[in-house]
């Protein structure tokens, strides 16, 4: 065999080696490691179907702009059709702020929460925080979701209420270093003062 | 005919501030002198900055400067979500009162929620010459 072919084969095989190990360490990464099939399962197998905790990123420059400037921009597939349209039709009252809107922005904001909401996009995490919500008034607040609550249970107060560089759950990006790419993955936690989150 | 002719472009020229390429407070300004209003006060807008309004429903003491601060130069804070907000004066902040859309809106959320109500065109003046010369 000519040296050339030899050495063209040696690293062939160096990065097939390579990236067999860089895909087997993505998938050590994730908390499951396959995806159901969605099918017509109860609310309680939709909740904690194993998915990959990523939801689409805010892709609405509009949204970004107008609903970003005051607080982190929250994914639509955070919250139900039903709470986003509540939402945006109080923006008077929006949890005690003022947040009104030109009538067009309003309309093609609320259109592109509705669209990509929780239930109408029904896979991953969106599908398990409809699913959590089963057989209660959707919450206004995404930190009021069944699906918010539970994952967030053993977090004690002084990490986050009592905690200067966080204040509040509603804070997602203070904690959650990729949430403004659309991922809520556990090793991405870093606690502000405390580090990372050790489950 | 020179005559006329130079009558009218001195006329055109006197009035190119009111036209579309004048900046956005002129704009908003020349709007308000049509609602009503007959001359602006910087010093009124300074007023009406630092002035306290009593929000009915919490009690809560509002005023600009809760989010903005008294001195604009400043970076302020939102009050609830304490997120930073860029300092208001344009000689700090050129960005600022650059955007007339973005003024209208909040000028119309921020005094809806500072004062209980909307701002007069007085008042949304007055408040944009006080801002202009920071």
């Amino acid at each position: 065999m000519k040296r050339q072919t030899k050495i063209l084969l040696l690293v062939m095989s160096g990065l097939l080696l390579g990236l067999t190990g860089v895909v087997l360490a993505e998938r050590d990464d994730h908390e499951h490691e396959y995806e159901h099939e969605e099918h017509e399962h109860g609310y309680l197998q939709r909740w904690f179907a194993p998915t990959r905790p990523v939801i689409s990123p805010v892709v609405s420059q509009l949204y970004q702009e107008e609903c970003g400037s005051c607080h982190f921009a929250y994914q639509p597939g955070l919250l139900p059709a039903v709470s986003w349209q509540q939402i945006m039709q109080n923006l008077d009252d929006h949890f005690g702020e003022n947040a009104e809107l030109g009538e067009a922005e309003q309309a093609a904001i609320q259109d592109y929460l509705l669209s990509l909401s929780a239930g109408r996009v029904d896979q991953g995490l969106p599908r398990r925080i409809k699913a959590s919500l089963d057989g209660m008034t959707p919450p206004l607040r995404i930190t009021k979701t069944r699906f918010f609550l539970h994952e967030h249970d053993e977090i004690p107060q002084l990490m986050v209420q009592d905690n200067d560089q966080v204040r509040s759950f509603s804070n997602c990006d203070a904690c959650h270093s990729r949430a403004a790419q659309g991922s809520f993955r556990e090793h991405e936690i870093l606690i502000p003062g405390y580090g990372r989150w050790d489950d | 005919m020179f005559h006329r002719l130079s009558i009218a472009l001195t006329t055109s020229l006197a009035l190119l501030p009111l036209s579309a390429t004048a900046d956005a407070t002129t704009q908003l300004q020349a709007v308000y002198l049509t609602q009503g209003v007959e001359r602006f006060d910087a010093a009124d807008g300074a007023a009406l900055w630092q002035q306290q309004f009593t929000h009915a429903k919490s009690g809560q003491q509002r005023s600009c400067t809760l989010c903005h601060t008294a001195q604009l130069g400043n970076p302020g804070k939102h009050a609830r979500t304490g997120k930073p907000i860029e300092p208001m004066a344009p000689s700090v902040n050129p960005q600022r009162l650059t955007d007339k859309a973005k003024i209208e809106k909040w000028l119309k959320r921020n005094c809806k929620w500072t004062l209980g109500r909307e701002c007069t065109p007085q008042e949304k003046g007055d408040l944009l010459s006080f801002i202009r010369n920071q």
